[in-house]
């Protein structure tokens, strides 16, 4: 009511008084802009920009906490690429993340393909899909996966019943970390959901045109589908790879809190937790850390470089 | 005329029906797979301690009660009442954190024109690619030189200081979308940024804070790395540290009360899940696309 009765007063009094405050207006949005963000901007230079140079520096240290950092130049990288347990670790790591990361992916986009369809109860089925992801990070699941996978249980017993003896994952070191992926594999909700998404924006034209066309239903998938829905796929292997590099909790608690046995569960976050905080050799671990920052910024950017070539945007099609 | 219709019609919706049927067999024994560790961690915690790892049944065939009343003489002579309520702490310092910082940066990001916004968003989008590593061994030398672990501090300064760039991001991506005439009708009427803030970008932002909010407490909650990195103190341990050290004290022995555990630390979010799965599946939803 009142906006009524005084619009036509104020913007003639504003525009007035626009040529002074044009400059006098700018640095108040300006000083407005930087106090509301200021939280943010104190926590970036403290907590992100400040940390970061600091692990830099430290990488090139020796530095045990207690005494002051003494530089040694190259001298933690030279160790680490010769010390064999970082070797297993990276081994460890790349096998997760290439395993993982596809089945992973798979699984969601077959759940989304299939909650996509229009059914009583899709809702409650979404829902039912998405809790392991929420829960998937607690040490609880973690137990719970120790005790499904472990020697004469639930997993094992069902092997057996088809004939494949080898045992709990748990205490075997070829195939626990398989019992890893699969934890990271029914994690498929967020994925799935972002698929869902993607699914609901491809416009039913097409496929309608396709059908009259005559192309079944692979060939609608292959053509149509998984274009349209290409630049989702590409937001999900992106953060789910990034994320898999960094699997850190469930190797803690699956594995026994070593991530053995015999070093198999040992994932790249997890040795660097060992060098730093269990012996630290905090020099060592920023080390590991920022050569794990180059290796996710190489596949973001390998990532990145790839989807010219089968990410597929629509704004030519607009 | 209807003689040459109703064999057609009435072979579609069988065909439909058929479909059907095969859609919902399909999903539910996608969903059977999925549920069957919750099911079981609830199945097993009725179960006698021997048989948990032995027995193949998920429910148990004689429910019993002791592994819950075990949980009342706690670990080691911590309470599991102090492990939930640091953990409870944790959380909702965690929750108000995100919520107030996040809130106040992705107003500025959303509705305040300034020198720089767009350089600032690019750098806050960059931290959510960073990994979170390569902060973690200054951040514990900066919070151990201020003597401040083994208390929540380090846990939850970030979350006041807007850290959780994806937070950030979810609002920002919505107070975009409110409509531009209410905060303009605002100025108008002499509004602040302050008051715009408050009383109209904030109230309807709802979805986007309730979101977080819940992804927040969920995050605390599961949070492993962190009170394992911080805390030293067993009283002052969050619920997934309690865990570990029944793990650790307990072993096989006391399976039963390790697995009742787990479920009673499952419950919290569990609920939350199901209260306010509607705006996290599509929090989720929107933070991936645009």
């Amino acid at each position: 009511m009142t906006l009524v009765k005084e619009a036509p007063v104020r913007p003639a009094g504003k525009r007035s008084a626009a040529p002074a405050a044009g400059r006098r207006g700018r640095r108040r949005e300006n000083l407005a802009g930087y106090l509301f963000m200021s939280p943010w901007i104190a926590g970036f230079l403290l907590l992100t920009a400040g940390p970061m140079i600091a692990s830099l520096y430290y990488a090139f240290t020796s530095y045990n906490l207690f005494t002051p950092p003494q530089w040694v130049g190259l001298d933690n990288f030279t160790t680490m690429f010769q010390d064999p347990r970082w070797q297993k670790s990276v081994e460890v790591t790349l096998k997760y993340v290439v395993v993982a990361t596809p089945l992973k992916l798979l699984l969601a986009l077959g759940v989304a393909l299939l909650l996509a369809q229009k059914r009583r109860g899709q809702g409650l089925y979404r829902a039912a899909f998405y809790m392991p992801s929420l829960i998937g990070a607690s040490v609880s699941v973690g137990f719970v996966w120790r005790a499904l996978f472990s020697d004469d249980a639930v997993v094992d017993r069902t092997q057996k019943i088809f004939g494949l003896d080898v045992g709990g994952w748990i205490g075997n070191p070829d195939y626990i970390i398989y019992a890893l992926v699969a934890l990271s594999i029914w994690q498929f909700g967020a994925p799935m959901v972002i698929f869902l998404a993607g699914l609901k924006q491809v416009p039913q034209e097409l496929y309608e045109a396709a059908e009259v066309d005559g192309a079944g239903p692979l060939r609608r998938f292959w053509n149509i589908t998984l274009p349209m829905i290409s630049p989702v796929l590409f937001f999900n292997v992106l953060l789910e790879s990034i994320h898999a590099f960094q699997v850190f909790g469930s190797a803690y608690v699956v594995s026994d809190t070593r991530c053995g046995p015999a070093d198999a569960t040992l994932v790249y976050t997890c040795y660097l937790y060992q060098k730093g905080f269990k012996e630290a050799q905090m020099g060592f671990a920023s080390a590991m850390a920022w050569t794990l920052v180059i290796a996710v910024a190489l596949v973001t950017a390998v990532l990145f470089w790839s989807q010219k070539k089968w990410v597929h945007y629509e704004e030519a099609a607009k | 005329m209807t003689s040459a219709t109703s064999p057609a019609l009435h072979t579609a919706n069988e065909r439909r029906r058929f479909g059907s049927l095969a859609w919902h067999v399909g999903a539910l024994a996608v969903l059977a797979v999925v549920l069957y560790p919750v099911i079981w961690v609830v199945g097993a915690s009725f179960k006698p301690s021997k048989d948990i790892i032995a027995s193949l049944d998920l429910l148990p065939t004689k429910p019993v009660w002791a592994n819950f009343s075990g949980l009342a003489d706690g670990i080691s002579g911590i309470s599991i009442s102090s492990f939930f309520w640091n953990s409870l702490m944790y959380a909702g310092l965690a929750v108000a954190g995100v919520v107030l910082s996040s809130s106040l940066t992705a107003y500025a990001f959303a509705k305040i024109r300034f020198a720089g916004r767009n350089l600032l968003f690019t750098l806050m989008i960059g931290t959510l690619l960073l990994p979170y590593h390569v902060l973690l061994i200054p951040q514990y030398v900066l919070f151990r030189n201020l003597e401040l672990t083994d208390t929540l501090v380090p846990l939850v300064a970030g979350k006041f200081l807007a850290t959780e760039a994806f937070f950030v991001f979810l609002m920002v991506q919505f107070m975009r979308g409110l409509p531009r005439e209410l905060d303009e009708a605002a100025k108008l009427d002499g509004c602040g940024h302050l008051r715009t803030y408050w009383s109209i970008v904030l109230p309807l932002s709802r979805p986007a804070i309730i979101t977080s909010a819940i992804f927040t407490f969920i995050n605390a909650w599961n949070d492993f790395m962190g009170p394992l990195i911080y805390l030293n103190t067993p009283e002052k341990y969050t619920v997934s540290l309690g865990l570990m050290m029944f793990r650790d004290q307990e072993g096989i022995s006391n399976y039963g009360s390790m697995i009742a555990m787990s479920l009673v630390a499952l419950i919290p979010v569990i609920a939350f899940f199901m209260a306010f799965q509607r705006y996290l599946i599509d929090g989720m939803a929107t933070s991936g696309l645009k």
